[in-house]
């Protein structure tokens, strides 16, 4: 299974972290600091996976941010770098073309989308499409409930006029 | 894209990103938590909207790094938000905020519950979500139901029955008992059915965990599994979004093929037919191509059919397909796959008969191990560890070497114990083995643990041809410059016992020996010096004819370390000193070390792999861990340390691959080790702290309970001349089982008659350890039963025998011990009356196939209802008198006893809870004790002891003992002599002591009367 979900970005800014192991705040800082200074120090052109702890490290740069998933040692490691790919593919198609900066300001955004994938660290769903559309849906509602607040809004404001 | 109606959000995040350095980012971010505190505080104007912006601030300052210790409700409160964009706030942030442990989440159950079985499909998606993200146990008891039901509900949509699919996982995977096997298991195979595959994808990772635990229940699943990868690997009705760069899934065919390591075999011809058929394609059809997601994807499955067809043991031709597989990936550029082609051929070891396939791969990974890549290298050194034999040893180990000077330093250790297992393990003659752990050593000193030298030693003193090869080698590496501390104390020990063959040899006379080891001696710690005395002691002893000169030299050093703050150098320097001037006699006292007994390597041993797992391991993993542990059985009969802790050391922390632990048997009864070497500067019960102590370690596992005074009676029974026999058989406990236990029991029960804690037994499969507290005639005791291993110990017995003078109740004794765990056992004691019998417990149990029964002797011993007390003269004399001949006061002569000094003999009485009373007796040769012993026949009783020693011969007193009852004082007066016979280190009695059978005799023995003790004794 997937411990965690790591987005640390090439100055080890961290941009999303999700985790499906019991971490606790402690722990979650010593983590991601180990393994920033592990995996930002890595040259290129080596294999995507660390040895670290018990566990393996799966990761992959994409411009300047650094994607990594946890897993354990008998996890079939391409596997979870193709997950890690998928992401990136969905994130691409919501966002239109994805930056560092579209993470930075909706990394809400991230979290949805990371939770129509992933759950309690297994892939749920490999279609692009089915996640697309149902994130889309998602924002709808939350489009339809902002207009009828607005909407209740200027009645109520017209009201007290 | 700017966040759409939160600008507080983006304004906060363009602020944080506008910061010149950390502390201005510090100083905004404090600026917002205390915002949001204040606003959280006034909590009714806060509308949920301007919660949900504040929580998101908190989400982002809390992923920048900053602690976020509030808010916490507010955001667990938005669960209850009736509106979606709230609640999806709300349960998001709880997700990513608290782990499954936060109080708080026990606050949510119910509206999360409420969520989840109610109309709303988005609130259920968000319910299940969260909780399959960090739901704990507590979720899984009061939610697991609902969660299957929306599971098998045909009117449930897809996009809620995948969620609740791993939503139910994660609830097992917290407390497997929420899923009923029973009814579940026909429930699993029909989802496997299903059409979507999103839901079918979850489906397949349930099912992995639950065939994890148990797949017996699940062989309904079997054939629908192979259906599955049938349909997907020939790209049959798989809609086109499903497929990933042209690839068919390839998550589920992964997660398929996984599902199908978990079940031993396949039965069914046809079944097993179309899977080797679809395996067969995979491993044909998996081409390189140029795009890398494809390539990756295609290599993912293939990696994963590689490791189902191993788990079938398939065809020996399938095999050596896969070899040559994956013999072409350690070769080919793209790291990834020369990673996982290392990993995989490791793992390839363990099927039969492709070794020598493998073998032929040599040349590339050792090429391997110059990658520049650490995790490949990491794989390479795993590979050739687990790859080498008698026939590639040499050259394996060697390479090893040559890269541990240029190898970084997180893998020196791991490198160095390898090297260190392998050349022991496989070493085609010992001088080769000599050569490299001295290398070892010297490129590596700081990696080489005390347990490594120490095997050499154990080698070069048990060959003697290799002596003057190893004693040359240790003498040329002196040489050089700056040696690592390890380097100086093994050649120091090794030219000590054996550099007196060099003798010859150009800069090797005994001066010249003592010149260039002495120059070591400025550089070295506390640890080092013992050694470094010890050796000239040796060397001064091997100087025929003496030499004045040298012997001044070294006295001078003696003397002046004989001060010296620690007490081991100290006790060395004195006694070496002393001994030295002993002449011709010195010869014997620093004779050579006996041979050590054959044993298993502490080394191979530590290289144990200790890893408790979780609940879902690969089918490999788990055939690793039991061979491993059938081995273990057989080899692991090393004792731990005396305080029975497993040892702590470098190399403790580093992993060896359990499948390659094919360790030789060389278990040879160690416990007649104890004769060995008690003649020599080595006392075999040294105290802990010693190094050759730890040396000799395994030998001594509860030291003595005179351990402190040992080392002086040793030596003088060696200048007295008393010759210990060193062919003694020792009573080989009560043990015929095929597990050996660790420690000698009959020394552990010994040990345990002085102390009220320690180890009792100790095997490779569990350990005993106990304490005890006594109170008057009342004793409390508990076992502590602890199982050792990765796996149950089952099927628990143990009855307690108890002598006729004892009632005793032993608790419930669990029928099984968890994997290592502790079980405690309290059992309770009444003392009846007098007697020295022991209670015995018969314990049994069962590990894998061995069925261990052991009979143990618990030390409620006599003593135990002893109290110390301390007469005056006053108090002593009128009852001494008043108890005036048998049956209440018994006198004898005993013969045969071991010569103790009478301080020794005094320590010997305190530590029986016997006060010694001096002074009361004028002759300085006699020795008085007291003490209340109490059971409940006699009360608290008073009894008096008496021995009369003769100076001129140790071996032989007199005892008279008194007490108001006459089967205490018989029952005493047994006590004490099977105490002065047999020595506390049981042992090595019988062949030692030869009891002369003693002859009890009336208290007013006329013969005795020329005794001036005795005369007192008439006057008394």
């Amino acid at each position: 299974m997937i411990h965690f979900v790591l987005l640390i970005s090439r100055q080890g800014k961290v941009r999303l972290t999700k985790w499906y192991s019991p971490y606790t705040q402690k722990e979650r800082s010593k983590v991601i600091r180990e393994l920033s200074g592990m995996i930002l120090n890595r040259a290129p052109k080596l294999c995507n996976f660390v040895e670290w702890r018990e566990h393996k490290v799966v990761y992959k740069r994409y411009a300047s941010l650094y994607f990594s998933m946890c897993i354990d040692q008998d996890d079939n490691e391409l596997e979870v770098l193709e997950i890690i790919h998928h992401y990136v593919e969905i994130l691409d198609r919501y966002f239109g073309s994805v930056c560092e900066l579209d993470l930075i300001f909706n990394f809400h955004k991230a979290y949805y989308i990371l939770d129509e994938l992933l759950i309690a660290g297994e892939l749920q769903e490999s279609s692009k499409k089915t996640i697309a559309r149902l994130i889309a849906a998602q924002d709808s509602l939350v489009e339809t409930a902002k207009e009828e607040a607005s909407s209740i809004s200027n009645i109520i404001a017209q009201a007290t006029k | 894209m700017a966040l759409s109606g939160m600008r507080g959000l983006s304004v906060f995040i363009s602020d944080i990103r506008n910061c010149q350095n950390k502390e201005a980012e510090r100083l905004r971010v404090d600026k917002e938590l205390g915002n949001v505190r204040t606003r959280f505080k006034n909590e009714k104007g806060l509308t949920h909207y301007e919660k949900k912006k504040y929580v998101w601030k908190m989400l982002y300052i809390y992923m920048l790094g900053y602690d976020v210790d509030f808010g916490h409700m507010e955001a667990v409160s938005l669960i209850s938000a009736p509106k979606y964009p709230e609640k999806q706030v709300g349960y998001i942030v709880t997700a990513c905020l608290l782990n499954e442990n936060h109080d708080f989440l026990r606050l949510a159950i119910n509206t999360v519950r409420n969520d989840i079985i109610g109309r709303n499909e988005t609130f259920q998606c968000l319910a299940l979500t969260m909780v399959g993200n960090i739901g704990g146990r507590e979720f899984a008891e009061s939610l697991a139901p609902d969660v299957q039901k929306l599971l098998i509900s045909s009117s449930c949509r897809p996009l809620v029955r995948k969620k609740a699919a791993l939503c139910l996982l994660r609830l097992y995977r917290k407390n497997p008992d929420v899923v009923n096997i029973d009814g579940w298991a026909d429930r699993m195979a029909q989802l496997l059915d299903e059409r979507d595959l999103g839901v079918l994808t979850s489906s397949m990772s349930l099912l992995v965990a639950l065939v994890s635990n148990n797949h017996e229940a699940y062989w309904s699943c079997l054939p629908k599994c192979v259906k599955i990868l049938e349909r997907l690997s020939r790209n049959q009705d798989v809609p086109q979004e499903y497929t990933y760069y042209g690839i068919p899934s390839p998550w589920l065919q992964v997660k398929t093929m996984r599902a199908l390591q978990y079940f031993p075999t396949i039965e069914d011809p046809s079944t097993r037919r179309s899977l080797f058929e679809v395996l067969q394609r995979i491993l044909m059809g998996t081409d390189v191509v140029k795009n890398v997601n494809k390539n990756n994807a295609s290599h993912a499955v293939l990696f994963e059919a590689l490791a189902l067809v191993m788990h079938l043991d398939a065809e020996k031709e399938m095999m050596s397909q896969c070899v040559a597989l994956l013999g072409k990936f350690i070769a080919v550029r793209e790291p990834n796959i020369r990673y996982l082609g290392l990993e995989n051929m490791t793992r390839m070891l363990m099927v039969t008969d492709v070794q020598d396939v493998i073998k032929r791969h040599q040349a590339q990974i050792i090429t391997s191990l110059k990658d520049p890549d650490i995790s490949i290298r990491r794989r390479a050194l795993d590979l050739l560890y687990g790859m080498c034999d008698v026939s590639n040893a040499k050259d394996i180990v060697e390479e090893l070497l040559q890269y541990l000077s240029a190898a970084e330093f997180a893998m020196r250790e791991e490198l160095s114990l390898k090297a260190a297992i392998l050349a022991e393990k496989f070493a085609p003659d010992l001088s080769w083995y000599v050569d490299v752990i001295l290398q070892l050593i010297d490129k590596a000193g700081d990696f080489v643990s005390d347990d490594i030298w120490f095997r050499v030693v154990q080698f070069v003193t048990n060959n003697e041809d290799l002596q003057p090869y190893a004693a040359g080698k240790a003498r040329e590496y002196l040489d050089k410059p700056a040696i690592h501390e390890t380097m100086v104390k093994v050649s120091a020990y090794i030219l000590g016992e054996f550099g007196h063959l060099l003798a010859r040899r150009p800069g090797c006379t005994p001066k010249e020996l003592f010149g260039i080891l002495h120059e070591k001696l400025p550089t070295v710690s506390t640890s080092t010096i013992p050694i470094l005395l010890s050796t000239y002691a040796k060397i001064l002893m091997h100087t025929q004819p003496p030499d004045p000169e040298l012997q001044n030299q070294i006295w001078a050093i003696f003397n002046k370390y004989e001060s010296c703050i620690d007490v081991e150098i100290q006790q060395r320097a004195v006694e070496y000193f002393a001994l030295s001037r002993k002449g011709a006699a010195l010869m014997d006292i620093l004779a050579e070390v006996p041979k050590f007994p054959e044993r298993q390597s502490a080394l191979i041993k530590k290289a144990e792999d200790t890893e408790v797992d979780i609940a879902e391991q690969s089918a490999i993993k788990l055939r690793a861990q039991q061979q491993s542990q059938t081995s273990n059985a057989l080899v692991v009969t090393d004792q731990r340390p005396a305080n029975g802790t497993p040892p702590i050391g470098p190399l403790s922390l580093v992993k060896i691959p359990s499948m390659s632990s094919n360790v030789d048997h060389n278990t040879g009864d160690q416990r007649l080790s104890q004769e060995n070497g008690t003649l020599s500067k080595v006392d075999p019960q040294p105290p802990p702290a010693d190094l050759l102590g730890d040396l000799l370690g395994p030998l001594a596992i509860e030291g003595p309970p005179t351990s402190t005074a040992q080392p002086h009676t040793n030596i003088n029974s060696g200048v007295e001349g008393t010759v210990v026999n060193a062919t003694a058989i020792v009573p080989a406990g009560e043990q015929t089982e095929s597990v050996q236990p660790i420690g000698n029991i009959t020394e552990r029960f010994n040990a345990l008659c002085l102390k009220d804690s320690g180890v009792l037994y100790e095997d490779p499969y569990i350990q005993i350890g106990l304490k005890a507290e006594w109170r008057a005639h009342h004793g409390r005791l508990v076992l502590f039963l602890g199982n050792k291993n990765t796996s149950p110990v089952v099927s628990i017995q143990a009855i307690i025998l108890p002598p006729s003078h004892l009632k005793m109740e032993l608790s419930l004794v669990p029928e099984t011990i968890p994997p290592r765990a502790q079980v405690q056992c309290p059992l309770e004691f009444i003392n009846l009356h007098p007697s020295r019998d022991a209670a015995v417990l018969d314990f049994s149990y069962k590990f894998g196939n061995d069925t261990v029964n052991i009979k143990l002797r618990l030390p409620a011993v006599l003593n135990k209802f002893l109290q110390p007390i301390s007469v005056s003269a006053e108090e002593f004399f009128p009852q001494w008198r008043s108890l005036s001949g048998p049956p209440l006061k018994l006198q004898e002569v005993v013969r045969g006893v071991r010569p103790l000094p009478l301080i020794e003999m005094a320590n010997l009485f305190t530590s029986y809870h016997l006060t010694v009373c001096p002074g009361l007796d004028p002759n300085p040769n006699n020795l008085v004790a007291s003490a209340t012993f109490y059971s409940e026949s006699t009360k608290a009783m008073l009894c008096l002891i008496r021995l009369e020693t003769d100076p001129a011969d140790r071996t032989q007193l007199r005892m008279t003992v008194a007490s108001g009852d006459p089967t205490l004082t018989f029952e005493l007066k047994e006590f004490i002599k099977e105490q002065l016979v047999i020595v506390p280190t049981a042992a090595r009695v019988p062949a030692q002591a030869l009891p002369t059978p003693p002859v009890a005799q009336p208290a007013s023995d006329p013969a005795a009367l020329t005794d001036p003790g005795a005369m007192l004794a008439a006057l008394l």
